[in-house]
């Protein structure tokens, strides 16, 4: 692989995790950068407000991220200017996967998750690929640590399948702070297997009232 | 290799599966893994004898496999050897020559010397051409005073001051070269090798957790394990995590019950000789 000269990405580490309750949403992501074994900064934000309702939150390669954060807001901006109100999260759900095909055949390096509230004001959660595949869940996880990290949320969160009938409601029956407490621990367990992550932990709630931002400590090794 | 099968093989590789695992790789079939121990290891010589350090993570890729690993190996009660490298080989080759010693103890009736233990590793490394990827940091103190020396996995070797080796080795190493000097009191030693390791353990992601040391002097070996802890674990949910029955889903159940094919008959004698 390292043989070829064309390869232009770098994976610079990092997880990145999103939860959806009835009425809130946490989104969380450490804050470590890392190339190769080493460190590049132990305190750089993966997390973007791109609306009021709305935050995404990539772990990949971050000149491909500045990239598509600089691009979406961009394009929200434009919206607001447009429709006199700002873009509802699963307007800008669909605006990121088609902002990721649109580079189907040179992908941005970049593991989204975006939370937020939907019209409704109830939590909502949507995962992507690498090229815009997308889907609302009830919780997410990626990024390095993100194999870590799944099978927890799946243990204490179990989402019911989105293929059922009648369609039944994928945001978890936890409180808020249960599923701040959930994140802090899975967080602090994936810290601990996985090298890339670690140092902080940023987690950013968004509720009714507004976004509340939260930074805790992670293992700096 | 010739068709000529008349000796057995005297030493080194076998190569014959090379050609098969090519073509099961060109096949698809992904092979499995060597537990690497990322690293920092270092050791230097102060007034009285050598100090080795050691971290304690060990990594398979990007997970860390053990988080309290021993890096500092056994060699003789007077000589002991850090690793760094693939685990198998470093455990290995230091189990191979610590035996060596032992024996060449028996037959001689002296105290093993560093240099012993240095040739027996670096002709065995030798060898085996660097397919044995184990790096070495060797210290001891003997009956000709305190030494210390690095092994290559190709099996060249230094004899240094002070040695630092492993993915996190520029970090200690930057340490060493700001702060050794030469007649370091035993308490000024640990720290140096400490905050050496310490460099390792939070600026490379390959090494972590803790600081193992060793101090070996005249007549004397102190193994200091986790020495230091300095990294604990940052949060554990309080209420804990329940994985009650029910939680994970069973989609379907089925039993078989397993015929019993032996009669167990009570009494008899008892088994023979």
């Amino acid at each position: 692989m390292s043989r070829r000269g064309d390869w232009v990405y770098e994976n610079n580490g990092g997880t990145c995790v999103a939860i959806a309750g009835a009425d809130y949403c946490v989104v969380a992501a450490d804050t470590r950068l890392s190339v190769g074994y080493s460190i590049l900064t132990r305190d750089h934000s993966k997390i973007c407000d791109l609306a009021d309702k709305c935050v995404l939150a990539s772990s990949g390669f971050q000149g491909d991220i500045k990239a598509l954060h600089k691009n979406l807001a961009a394009r929200e901006l434009l919206y607001q200017h447009q429709h006199n109100k700002r873009m509802s999260c699963p307007a800008m759900a669909q605006l990121l996967s088609n902002t990721l095909y649109y580079k189907r055949f040179f992908p941005y390096y970049a593991f989204n998750v975006l939370g937020g509230l939907d019209s409704e004001g109830k939590g909502c959660v949507f995962t992507y690929d690498a090229v815009g595949s997308y889907e609302r869940t009830g919780y997410s996880a990626q990024g390095t640590g993100s194999t870590l990290i799944m099978p927890v949320l799946d243990n204490q969160l179990k989402s019911p399948s989105p293929l059922l009938l009648p369609a039944r409601d994928a945001v978890t029956p936890l409180s808020e702070s249960e599923a701040i407490d959930l994140v802090k621990d899975v967080f602090a367990s994936a810290t601990e297997r996985d090298i890339y992550t670690g140092d902080k932990l940023e987690i950013v709630v968004i509720n009714k009232a507004g976004t509340k931002r939260e930074y805790i400590e992670l293992r700096k090794d | 290799m010739t068709g000529s099968m008349d000796l057995p093989a005297k030493g080194g590789f076998d190569f014959d599966l090379c050609r098969r695992n090519n073509m099961l790789e060109k096949n698809g079939l992904k092979l499995p893994g060597f537990l690497k121990t990322g690293t920092t290891i270092v050791g230097l010589v102060f007034q009285d004898g050598v100090v080795l350090g050691a971290d304690t993570r060990a990594t398979e890729g990007p997970i860390v496999a053990d988080k309290n690993c021993e890096k500092i190996h056994f060699m003789a009660p007077n000589i002991y050897c850090c690793g760094a490298g693939t685990a198998a080989d470093t455990e290995a080759v230091t189990d191979m020559v610590s035996s060596q010693l032992q024996l060449h103890r028996y037959a001689t009736g002296r105290e093993s010397r560093v240099i012993t233990a240095l040739t027996l590793l670096k002709s065995h490394l030798f060898r085996y051409q660097g397919h044995v990827s184990a790096a070495l940091v060797l210290g001891g103190v003997d009956c000709t005073g305190p030494h210390l020396h690095t092994v290559y996995p190709h099996g060249s070797t230094d004899t240094l001051p002070f040695a630092t080796m492993g993915s996190g080795s520029l970090a200690a190493m930057s340490v060493f070269e700001s702060r050794f000097k030469e007649g370091l009191t035993r308490e000024e030693g640990i720290e140096l090798v400490s905050d050496a390791i310490r460099a390792g353990i939070f600026n490379d992601l390959g090494s972590g957790s803790n600081v193992d040391v060793c101090v070996i002097t005249k007549g004397k070996t102190e193994y200091l394990r986790n020495h230091q802890l300095p990294n604990p674990r940052t949060y554990a949910s309080s209420k804990g995590f329940s994985f009650t029955k029910g939680q994970t889903e069973v989609l379907s159940t089925k039993i078989i019950p397993l015929k019993q094919k032996v009669e167990v008959a009570e009494g008899g004698d008892a088994m023979e000789e």
